[in-house]
């Protein structure tokens, strides 16, 4: 051993400069993924606003305030109308209904799951749920399409006389509602768990039931969590494109009455895609605009309940 | 009175030799005159803004046995991780001072904490063994160092179990799980996959603190047998294990060395009341 | 007094019974929901009762048959099949698995093994948030700009050939609307998926085996090859299927990169698992082919075809889907079982 200087330097460049690259590589792997948000970024705000690589931009031909402000989506009509109004409030109907249908749905679920079910029971239901948010959208639209709305909203809406249409907004909001139930359910299930016991054990100890305990103590000191699962789970709602293309329709209307055919911004992407507007003209673009106006408000959503669970999160921890 | 009781341990662990053949009972009788292996010159250590080690030094004898002794956040598992530098996967921890092995600063830019690694070896207080054959677990050493002869590799396993007191226990089923041995095998099984890359220093942390009596004893034994031919550096609650197994006693507190000494005279004479408080138990 | 309290107390029991009941109603909800929805398509597709048909026949013929499985498109509702959907899923989900697998896992490595913990790691991980709550179709568009026009960058359509121990592999440029556009799209849109579901299995390997590791002397690549990526296997490959299987049944970013509605050939025209074998020009001619998709498939039947039979067609694939689907998340869910109890610390 003696006299052997730096006996413990032997071998280390060569292998230094192999494991600096392996972890460069897994770096620039972990960049793939903020790489895709930019490029999303770039192609929707290229290709809508400023008309980058050759075709010509969305808000070039079509200022922003028609696009906001007028009342027809008719992009293959004449010079084509560009409002986005109607496309906005299909997607509200459908998106409405959803959470009318899957919020309190989901939450309750969430409240049986984590404050009344024995482990036995929930390792049982939550992978049944998790098959329900595992099947495909097309399924969903095609169970609306062909069950629900025949079977179920047209009878009760000849009940009171109010003609349905064959593609309607209340048939694609219910099955996205039913959609988004295991999300909301397993979303505020988490967020319902991470309240300390102690608290609870607190509000037996004063003598509350269950439901004392569930509703006074319990959620309201998940609410921050809880909002931030519905807002998550309505964003969702948001960006579904088969099941309310399939079920909701392609017709976009400016209408009060949900049970018209309506088309939601993701529907008319779909449609516009399949359509035969030419590549680079200013339908074709519209789908940029649109798109771009989904992202937004589904990336704000987003943003938005991450940042109230990550503080929701250091609460608890 | 406890005093007395270690007193005893130790002077039964000075009359084992005299049954052992002539060669090993000369080892066994004078480690302090043994050329100096692990020395520690100023070492002070930070986590992040926390200081958790003041100025230690002390030098550690070759083929030795040192326990580091001291109620629980005294720093010496801490002490005991800077001389293979496993601190160093520890975000935000910061070293002043130096840390030699054969006179090498381990901490300098030319050291390459793999080669320090395999050279300073460690046993950890829970075992962990990795998920695969029992072979397997005592194979990786040698094999990421480049061995990939088979019967090599053999002999390196059969080597490290006997040397570990092991072999007989498991030589019939080398490639079933290691998950299934019991808790004392399994750290066995540790300290023969740390011998089998050949390091020259060992160190302990806590090896026995999570097994019964029995397999405590066996462990003991082994780091008896061990330090023939390696330098030992062992964490311990337990102070009649330091009593019983160590040459050399290092006492810290609050991440000051106290007092390190031969064991017989940390333990019979302390020269520091704290010393003498923690070991007799009166300690506040 | 202690009457008052007695009949309070009743009172508070019975509301929190009723609550109880509420919220056990809602949990069968979705359950009940899913059991309707199976047996409906299920009744639907074998013909057994079919509550949606006009008239007094209440049963129709059983559309689940093999042709179904082996024929191609067709206008008749009777001989019709969904072998090309069948072929496009399977080829569209290999390309999408050998893409997002190495770079979702990479990325899952970095994050939970060298990753320190600052400004740009957060924004990393914040962004992997934000990229798993982007809508499907979004995704299409980016797809349809990024793979399927290239930007319009390659003026005329062209293409490279890359030299494979069989022979040429062409890649047209732009992508098009080939195999290669679709795979590139969804591995985009299930990479946060694969890197979430790989930190989570990276995150249940213990610590100790890192350090046991490392204090025997490997480097921190050893052993994370050696020791922390078999550990954490079984977790990843359970991720990994049921990333697979969202893949599967997308549909909107798959139409939006254009998968072709009605096709009548299987990609690089293989049409038996023993060509795989045979027909090594077929392979190389498969991540440029033209392809459907089994939801596309479905969507089709659905929406575009003038015989409303073709509805019931749809069902039956609905059911070929759904078994898929289903094997899939079984194998996960006996991965994740066999392998966890194995694996117990």
């Amino acid at each position: 051993m003696k006299g052997q200087r730096h006996s413990l330097a032997a071998k280390a460049s060569g292998r230094r400069f192999w494991e600096s690259s392996i972890e460069f590589s897994l770096f620039s792997c972990a960049l793939v993924s903020v790489l895709t948000t930019a490029a999303i970024i770039f192609v929707l705000f290229s290709e809508a606003i400023f008309g980058l690589g050759g075709s010509v931009a969305f808000f070039q031909e079509v200022s922003l305030w028609h696009f906001l402000t007028d009342t027809k989506w008719a992009p293959q009509y004449g010079e084509g109308e560009f409002g986005i109004l109607p496309l906005l409030v299909g997607t509200m109907w459908v998106t409405g209904i959803a959470a009318l249908i899957g919020i309190p749905f989901g939450l309750a679920t969430a409240v049986y799951l984590s404050e009344y079910a024995s482990p036995r029971t929930r390792r049982i239901i939550k992978p049944l749920l998790e098959i329900l948010a595992g099947i495909p959208t097309v399924v969903y639209g095609y169970f609306a399409l062909v069950f629900i709305t025949p079977l179920v909203i047209e009878p009760f809406a000849k009940f009171f006389g109010i003609p349905v249409d064959t593609f309607n907004a209340v048939s694609a909001g219910l099955v996205v509602g039913i959609m988004i139930i295991p999300m909301v359910s397993s979303l505020s299930e988490d967020v319902l768990r991470a309240v300390p016991r102690g608290l609870r054990e607190a509000g037996y100890a004063l003598g509350s039931t269950r439901f004392d305990v569930s509703v006074k103590v319990v959620i309201p000191a998940a609410l921050s969590g809880i909002l931030a699962s519905f807002l998550l789970a309505i964003s969702r709602a948001l960006g579904e494109t088969m099941a309310v293309n399939i079920a909701g329709g392609v017709r976009p209307t400016l209408t009060a009455n949900p049970f018209e055919q309506i088309c939601t911004m993701t529907s008319n992407i779909v449609a516009m895609a399949g359509s035969d507007a030419p590549a680079g003209s200013v339908q074709y673009q519209s789908i940029y605009a649109v798109a771009l106006s989904l992202f937004a408000i589904t990336f704000a959503m987003n943003v938005l309940s991450q940042f109230i669970l990550n503080k929701y999160r250091e609460v608890y921890q | 009175m406890e005093l007395r009781t270690f007193d005893n341990l130790i002077a039964q662990r000075k009359e084992e030799p005299e049954t052992k053949p002539e060669s090993e009972k000369q080892e066994a009788k004078s480690p302090a005159a043994n050329p100096i292996k692990v020395e520690t010159r100023n070492l002070d250590f930070f986590y992040g803004p926390l200081q958790a080690l003041f100025g230690i030094s002390m030098a550690m004898p070759e083929k030795s046995v040192t326990a580091l002794i001291g109620p629980s956040g005294c720093g010496k598992s801490t002490y005991l991780r800077t001389l293979n530098r496993m601190n160093d996967i520890v975000e935000g921890t910061r070293i002043h001072g130096e840390v030699m092995v054969d006179s090498e600063d381990i901490y300098s830019s030319q050291v390459d904490v793999v080669e320090l690694r395999k050279k300073v070896g460690m046993v950890f207080q829970k075992s962990n063994p990795f998920p695969k054959s029992i072979f397997d677990n005592i194979a990786f050493g040698p094999r990421i160092g480049g061995q990939r002869n088979k019967k090599e590799l053999e002999e390196i396993v059969v080597r490290s179990l006997k040397q570990a007191a092991l072999w007989d226990e498991v030589k019939d089923r080398l490639h079933s799980s290691a998950l299934a041995m019991s808790g004392g095998q399994q750290q066995r099984l540790c300290i023969a996959r740390t011998l089998a890359t050949n390091p020259e220093v060992i160190l302990m942390d806590e090896p026995a603190s999570a097994l019964d009596p029995a397999s405590t004893s066996r462990i003991e034994d082994l780091i008896f047998e061990l330090k023939k031919n390696y330098t030992i550096i062992i964490v311990t609650h337990n102070m009649q294990q330091a009593a019983r197994v160590s040459d050399f006693t290092a006492f810290f507190y609050q991440g000051r060395l106290i007092e390190f000494g031969t064991t017989r005279d940390l333990f019979t004479t302390p020269k520091e009341k704290q010393t003498e408080d923690y070991i007799t138990g009166r300690f506040g | 007094m202690s009457d008052v309290f007695q009949r309070r107390l009743k009172r508070r029991q019975r509301t929190s019974r009723i609550f109880e009941l509420v919220c056990l109603l809602s949990t069968w909800f979705g359950l009940v929901v899913l059991v309707v929805l199976l047996t409906g398509l299920m009744l639907k597709a074998t013909g057994t009762w079919d509550p949606t048909a006009t008239g007094a026949a209440k049963a129709t013929e059983n559309w689940l048959t093999p042709t179904l499985l082996t024929n191609h498109m067709s206008s008749d509702p009777e001989r019709a099949g969904m072998v090309a959907s069948i072929w496009g899923t399977c080829w569209l989900i290999l390309l999408t698995a050998l893409l997002s697998v190495p770079v979702g896992l990479g990325a899952a490595v970095y994050l939970e093994e060298y990753a320190h913990e600052n400004w740009l790691t957060r924004f990393i991980r914040l962004n992997i948030a934000n990229l798993a709550g982007v809508p499907s179709i979004v995704f299409g568009i980016l797809g349809l700009t990024a793979f399927v026009r290239m930007f319009g960058f390659f003026g005329d359509p062209t293409a490279i050939g890359v030299p494979l121990g069989i022979g040429m592999l062409k890649i047209p440029l732009p992508f098009g609307k080939s195999l290669l556009s679709g795979a590139f799209t969804l591995s985009l849109l299930i990479l946060p998926i694969v890197i979430i579901a790989s930190q989570e299995a990276l995150r249940a390997v213990p610590q100790s085996i890192r350090h046991a590791s490392l204090a025997i002397g490997a480097t921190k690549w050893q052993t994370i090859w050696h020791q922390v990526l078999p550990a954490s296997l079984p977790g990843v490959m359970t991720g990994v299927i049921l990333a697979l299987s969202r893949a599967i049944g997308e549909t909107a970013p798959i139409i939006v990169v254009g998968a072709a509605s009605y096709i009548r050939f299987n990609p690089g025209n293989i049409e038996r698992m023993s060509e795989l074998v045979t027909k090594a020009d077929g392979l190389l001619l498969v991540p440029s082919s033209q392809y459907t998709v089994m939801p596309l498939q479905i969507y089709n039947w659905v929406l575009n075809s003038p015989d409303p039979e073709f509805k019931n067609v749809a069902s039956a694939a609905i059911v070929v889907l759904l078994v898929i689907l289903l094997l899939m998340n079984g194998i996960a869910v006996y991965i994740r079982n066999h392998f966890s109890k194995r694996l117990d610390w």
